[in-house]
This record gives C-alpha cells, structure tokens and sequence, in this order.
C-alpha cells in the first residue's frame, strides 16, 4: 500500500533529513520525491510504499505530525488512493 | 502518482477551502422489526441497528485518517417508522423515536433519520400515529429526525397531510420553545422525496431499498467559490465547466470513500450524493458561490439563474464521477447554515419569496428558514403546499424545513448552535390562506405532458 507524504512550510535545512528519518525507522521505503522552493516557501510531496512498515498508519501519522511541528512545517500522510480518484479517469 | 500539482491541489482543497465529506450514512431496513407488540418491536429495532452500525464510527474515523479527509458526520438512516410500528396497537409513536435515540447513542452517531410517515395519497393508521406523535417525539429526543412525504408527481399533494403538518410544525415549535423551537431543525415535510438521501433531517431508508447500504454526502462549496474566483472573465460556458470539473473531483473523493468504508462494515455501497451543503463557517457558503458569479449579494435578480446553473453543472460533474449518483445531488440553500444567506437577509437581499423561486431550480426546497413565531398553523400549511406544487409540478424533490420561533419577531435572531447555525426571523405573508387550507383532499395528480 502506498501512501503521499505532503510537508510544507518555511525552508530550512534538514527537513528531509527529519522525514524520511522517521519513515527510514519505520520501515517505509521512499519510491519517489519532488520539492521545489518558491520565495523561501518549501514544498515536499514524497510517494512512499508502506508495504513493510513497521508500525501501524496512525503511529507513523502521529510521528510525523510530531517531527513536522518540532522543524515548523506543516506534514501530511494520506493514502495515495485518494489523489488517484480525484485526479485520474 | 498523481502529479505534483494534482497533490497540492487536493491538500488544498481539504485544508483551506473546507473540502469534506459531510456524511456517511448507514441506510439499515427495519422491516424485519415488525411485531404485534409494539415493546417487542423496539427491541428488535435496537438490536438490530446497535449490530449493524457497531463499528460505523470506528471505521468513518480511520478511513478519514488514512486518506486524510474530514468525514463531518456520521449518520443512520431507517425504514419509515410508521411502516413498522402500524402493525402495534400502541396509540402513540414516541418509544420508537426514544428507542432510535437510544440506539443512536450507543453507537455514536450525532443524527438517526427515519421517524417517517409516506403519505402522498392518504393516511395508514400507523401513518396518523406517526404524524401526531411528531412533536412529543422530537422535543423528548436529541438525535431523532422526521419527515413526512406529502405528495408525488404521480399521486398530488395530500391537502389533508399539509394542513395537519402546519400545526405539527407549531406544536413542535412550543414544545423546544426554551432551544428557540429547535425541534422544528429536525423536521422535513418533503414532494417526491427521494428514498436514498443521506442528509438529514430527511433522510429515511426507502421500502425499495436493500437490507442495509451506505450512502455518502460530500460537500465542498468553498472548493467551488475558489475555483470561480481563479476566472474572473470566464463566460457563462466556462464557469459552467469549471464546476463541472471541480464537482468531478469531488465526486471521486466521496466515491473512494464510499466505496471504502462500505467495504469495511460488509455492506453494499449505495448511492452518493453530491449536494453543495454549507456550513455556518465563512468559507464554506453556497450564497458565496452565486455572488462569485457577479451578484452583489444572495437574492437580488439573477439569483434564480446563477443557482439554476450551479445546480445543474453540479450534477453533470458528479454524474460522470461516479454510477452511483443519487439523492438530491445538486445545491442545498439552508438560510441558518449559510454565512453568505444569513447576511443576504439581513441586509434585505433575500427575501422569503426569493427563496421560493430558488427552490424551483435547486436540490431541495425552504430550508432552515425561521419565521415569526406567531405565524398561524395555516399559513405554515400555505408555505408547504406552494413548496409541494412546485416539486410535484416539475417532477423534483422539494422539502420545507421552516421554524416559527416561539416568541421571537421580525428583527430577532434565533440561534441553533453548531452546524444549524443562526437564523434572522424573516416576515411572511400576513394575509390569511386558512380558508383554502382547510378545504381538505387531495390536489390531483399534474399531467405529464403540455408542458409550458
């Protein structure tokens, strides 16, 4: 099952350092990554593959809204089902 | 995966512009629950509703979880109770709707819809009973809702059920006078009511229907507002497929979800219903949307058309979204739960015979309006045969949702707190219409075909 791991905020270093450490813990594998900086404004979408994860999706979520609020970003985690309704025929 | 942008505007639409999905709504058939003995009746029925919809809270929470979309409610619908309790002898409907509250908060839910009588060519037994237990049963419960379907496109307007109604709707309104008549909040009289709607207060879980389904409301008015603003030249055509586009997606969010949470509680997915519902929040108002177009505010000429075709390309976007489109799908126009009609009125835009007009192109009908408290019976039966001709005329689903708040005027303000919102009182006609809603009968049946 894969998932989209959203993080947006203010750049800084180390954000993807702070995320994909959390995801590396739990066992979710990293399949795809795109960013971009506009006017010092970081935006991350990550396509990650849980397939393996360690932990159940709630404690993963929790882990990363907690990271996202420790570095001031905002981080979502949503299954990758629901951008593919929305935005696929 | 979906594109970068494609992402980004999803995350968007959930975060800043209020994009949900309004409801989740388990349809469960009480049929199974008739019984000669009315106790032994509401036993079965709370057993069955407490069996069926155990996990439906549980599992609404952890779809909205994983998918990362606020699911606003969680809801029940049922078979018309007075199909269920007829078969009793007890001479007042009022257990049943406690047994519903009482089911309904064992499993969480905030709304069981379903205390219901389907009367659009006469009374059952059952269907009297049911009508006057209304009041008793909504002022002694908190998450009980009714309706009554008082006439078809096939069968007229039962003249009797209209005049009976507008003094269920002023009793109703005594008796929840200490909550500003709130009990008239969860009251629908309804033309062609559709047997599949989620929402509520009118919804119920038809005859025709399966043992138990899933339906789903989604939302999204401020979604749509946003996507207007982006075209500010955009002409008539274009802004009529922007909603149609933006309709689209969210069909296909309410669909995944449907389908998803059906798939979990083991039963069949029923319909989806793609309404434009505002809420009280700013951001989140249908009136917005209309004045988006290019009205100065709600209700003034032009009105009528803006809405018509956000009604319609509403419901061209979500039929193309999903096989399973029901319910109203279109845009509902509750005064108390929009931001944008609460100040229509109160500047003096929108007036009641405005709304009116727009319920003849949109989803439902009067909606969540409030009226002086000391309007007679018989001018709320007027307000509800006029809302009924319209629906029965032109073969669509019309509902009157209207409080006469006990003790409030003209210039007051009744207040309902969370999603119901606030409502200005808003003047009626004073002129008398009692002697024509006493006549009784039946209006016929329209015919079907000279349409001018």
């Amino acid at each position: 099952m894969r998932a989209v791991v959203t993080v947006i905020g203010k750049d800084r270093t180390g954000i993807i350092y702070n995320v994909s450490k959390i995801l590396a813990e739990n066992s979710v594998n990293i399949e795809d990554i795109s960013q971009t900086v506009m006017h010092d404004f970081f935006t991350m979408i990550m396509l990650v593959d849980m397939t393996n994860m360690s932990v159940d999706f709630n404690i993963l979520k929790a882990a990363l809204e907690e990271v996202g609020e420790t570095i001031g970003m905002s981080i979502r985690i949503q299954h990758e089902d629901l951008f593919n309704a929305m935005h696929t025929i | 995966m979906a594109m970068f942008k494609d992402v980004l505007e999803t995350v968007r639409m959930i975060e800043k512009e209020r994009l949900d999905i309004r409801t989740i709504t388990m349809g469960i058939s009480l049929l199974d629950c008739i019984d000669s003995s009315g106790a032994k009746s509401r036993q079965k029925i709370y057993e069955k509703i407490t069996r069926l919809a155990e996990n439906l809270v549980k599992e609404g929470e952890r779809i909205e979880n994983e998918l990362g979309i606020p699911i606003v409610n969680k809801r029940i619908s049922v078979t018309p109770i007075a199909l269920i309790a007829g078969s009793s002898d007890d001479l007042n409907y009022v257990e049943y709707a406690k047994t519903l509250d009482a089911a309904a908060a064992t499993v969480g839910i905030n709304f069981i819809g379903g205390f219901s009588a389907l009367v659009p060519k006469g009374f059952t037994k059952g269907d009297r009973i049911l009508i006057d237990s209304i009041p008793e049963a909504l002022a002694t419960t908190n998450c009980v809702c009714s309706s009554v379907n008082l006439g078809s496109s096939k069968a007229g307007i039962n003249m009797d059920a209209v005049k009976r109604l507008g003094e269920v709707i002023k009793e109703t309104a005594y008796l929840t006078r200490d909550a500003d008549s709130i009990g008239c909040a969860k009251f629908v009289a309804f033309a062609n009511a559709v047997e599949d709607n989620p929402f509520m207060a009118g919804a119920f879980h038809g005859v025709g229907e399966a043992e138990s389904v899933l339906n789903v409301g989604v939302s999204g008015p401020g979604v749509v507002k946003r996507a207007l603003e982006k075209a500010q030249d955009a002409s008539f055509g274009e802004m009529a497929e922007i909603i149609k586009k933006t309709a689209f997606k969210i069909t296909r969010a309410g669909h995944l979800v449907g389908t998803t949470v059906a798939e979990r509680l083991n039963v069949p997915f029923g319909i989806l219903d793609l309404s434009l519902a505002p809420t009280p929040e700013i951001g989140d108002s249908v009136a917005r949307i209309l004045e988006e177009m290019g009205l100065e505010h709600c209700g003034t000429h032009g009105t009528t058309a803006a809405l018509a075709m956000l009604n319609d390309a509403v419901k061209k976007g979500g039929i193309m979204a999903s096989t399973s489109v029901g319910g109203f799908s279109g845009a509902f126009i509750p005064v108390s739960e929009d931001e944008g009609m609460i100040e229509a009125v109160e500047c003096g835009a929108l007036t009641f015979d405005k709304l009116e007009a727009m319920t003849s192109v949109c989803s439902v009908g009067i909606d969540m309006v409030a009226i002086p408290g000391d309007t007679p019976a018989s001018t709320i039966s007027g307000i509800l045969a006029d809302e009924a001709a319209i629906g029965v005329i032109n073969n669509k689903t019309t509902g009157v949702r209207i409080i006469p708040v006990y003790g409030k005027d003209v210039g007051d303000t009744a207040e309902f707190g969370g999603l119901l919102g606030r409502a200005p009182i808003m003047p009626v006609n004073k002129n008398d219409c009692s002697v024509f809603v006493n006549r009784g009968g039946q209006i016929p049946a329209p015919i079907h075909s000279f349409k001018n």
